[in-house]
């Protein structure tokens, strides 16, 4: 029996929050069966629509997916009776789907997880990378065409209107929900694995309002193994895993008791996770032992190199440098810019790293991009300026996408107007 | 699904008549041809006279107007075409890889359209 709504968290936020736990699965299984990636999406969509409402009033269902997966099926058989005409095979789809509603006992434990297939399906070489990852984002991570274009800083309208294009050369193309032949899978891969590392980075950073979506780092982190098994000899994969779990490494000593942000140079390192940090290590070791190292093996080197250090004090900080500067060498990126100008404030001094960041400073990708302020403003306040440190932290403030962290740069303003 | 593959390559690039290489080239198309045929692929193929022979019609305000020539100027010209029974987009793109121009010119693979 479901529990009493009253005791319910019913808002239609937690909900909803709910759903896109399940989101990727439910989508990846739907599709499979529907044979058509809009059709699912769309027919999956109508049915949290049904949820939001139903829920609220009659109580959550004994499995959220079972339910979302019946509703999905009835929507999708809807929606195919709605169009004038049927092409010979939504006919037998709609068949299909009228056998499956009379036999609504969904059990999710045996639908097979085909978030892999979709993970391709979506990363596929034929839509453009920037839909790839729009779309894998949209249909595994289950994150909304807003949270996706935060997460490009991008604009909502553009994201939308990408992500309508990408989904419909998906079923005009004939783009098949399938893992690559063999012999495509290497190259396939290197655009899964940047996807992947959007997911952990927006699980890890959280444009949603909390300080970590620990489910999209616990996906991100699942979809690497899964890719580490499938590729026993790719290095960037192992380099991939290497880099979530030592990043990952750090989640708990990222946050104190207050859910407030804790900066890497505070941390307790007692609360690091010696259990990936060892996988971790393991991992980078592996992957630069197999030839020439790709970006995110060095990425892990970096954040190996952190791992190592017992105090922040002890930290390579020349040895980081070094990293990132091979990093820019082959694809410069305003983004790496403003770690690599952490790295250089340390290993030489604040104003070295503040010449750095001048260099990027008139980059549009900038503008908006919070860690860039946070990076100025702690090296304004390190060279004694409070005075644009405080106009930095500030512009950092109105930018930051959680609340835990606008609360840590507000108090380090506080700490700058207060010396 | 049915699948254009529309043939563009620099007219006067790649293996040109009366070079030793023109006949491997022209036994590798034969050869596609043929595997396409062998699988069941095919279903229709030609090459086309150079772009020099193209004529291009319009009618506006039901007037015709013929021009000498192809509708674009570009470096790249329409050469030939391959109409293929393809499983699906990743099946099309490796046969359009097998295509012989595809190693000097490019291959355009273009889902046919399905009106119920």
């Amino acid at each position: 029996m479901p529990p009493p709504v009253s005791q319910l968290n019913d808002s239609a936020a937690h909900i909803a929050r709910l759903i896109r736990e399940d989101w990727g699965r439910i989508l990846a299984a739907l599709t499979a069966s529907i044979g058509d990636y809009t059709l699912a999406e769309d027919s999956l969509q109508d049915a949290v629509v049904s949820a939001l409402q139903t829920w609220p009033e009659k109580g959550m269902p004994n499995s959220a997916a079972a339910w979302l997966i019946a509703v999905a099926r009835r929507k999708a058989l809807d929606r195919l009776r709605r169009q004038k005409t049927m092409t010979q095979k939504e006919d037998e789809l709609a068949h299909w789907l009228e056998v499956q509603h009379e036999n609504e006992d969904i059990d999710i434990g045996t639908i097979p997880d085909q978030r892999l297939e979709l993970i391709y399906t979506c990363c596929h070489p034929a839509l453009d990378q920037k839909s790839r990852v729009a779309l894998t984002l949209r249909a595994l991570g289950g994150l909304s065409t807003e949270h996706i274009a935060k997460a490009f800083l991008d604009k909502t309208d553009a994201m939308a209107a990408r992500l309508t294009r990408a989904k419909k050369k998906l079923s005009a193309a004939g783009i098949a929900f399938k893992l690559p032949e063999p012999e495509d899978i290497v190259p396939r891969t290197e655009a899964v694995l940047r996807v992947i590392y959007l997911i952990f980075n927006e699980g890890a950073h959280a444009s949603n309002g909390d300080l970590t979506r620990a489910d999209l780092v616990g996906e991100a982190i699942r979809l690497g193994r899964i890719l580490c098994v499938l590729l026993p000899e790719h290095a960037e994969t192992k380099g991939l895993l290497a880099l979530m779990l030592l990043s990952d490494s750090r989640r708990f000593a990222r946050v104190d008791a207050h859910g407030d942000f804790v900066p890497l140079e505070a941390q307790n390192r007692a609360r690091w996770d010696r259990a990936k940090i060892t996988e971790g290590l393991a991992l980078v070791e592996a992957s630069l032992s197999k030839g020439p190292a790709g970006p995110y093996a060095i990425q892990a080197a970096i954040s190996a190199l952190h791992a190592q250090a017992s105090v922040f004090d002890d930290t390579d900080w020349p040895q980081i440098v070094a990293l990132y500067e091979v990093l820019q060498s082959r694809a410069p990126n305003p983004i790496l810019t403003v770690n690599q100008a952490v790295a250089l404030s340390y290993a030489q001094t604040p104003d070295a790293g503040l010449a750095l960041l001048d260099r990027v400073a008139q980059d549009p990708k900038l503008a908006a991009y919070q860690p860039y302020h946070t990076c100025r403003a702690d090296l304004l306040a390190r060279m004694g300026r409070a005075g644009d440190a405080a106009l930095s932290y500030q512009r950092a403030i109105d930018l930051s996408p959680s609340k835990a962290q606008a609360r840590f740069l507000q108090l380090r303003l506080d700490a700058l107007q207060n010396t | 699904m049915q699948y254009m593959c529309l043939i563009y390559s620099q007219e006067g690039k790649g293996p040109q008549p009366g070079t030793e290489e023109f006949g491997g080239y022209m036994q590798a198309y034969m050869t596609f041809t043929k595997t396409m045929k062998d699988a069941g692929k095919l279903v229709a193929g030609d090459a086309l006279n150079p772009v020099a022979t193209a004529t291009t019609v319009s009618v506006r305000d039901g007037k015709t107007e013929i021009v000498d020539g192809p509708f674009a100027e570009t470096k790249e010209q329409l050469g030939g075409y391959y109409l293929l029974e393809c499983d699906d987009l990743d099946d099309a793109l490796k046969c359009a890889a097998m295509i012989p121009t595809a190693e000097h010119g490019r291959i355009e693979v273009r889902p046919v359209m399905i009106f119920d």
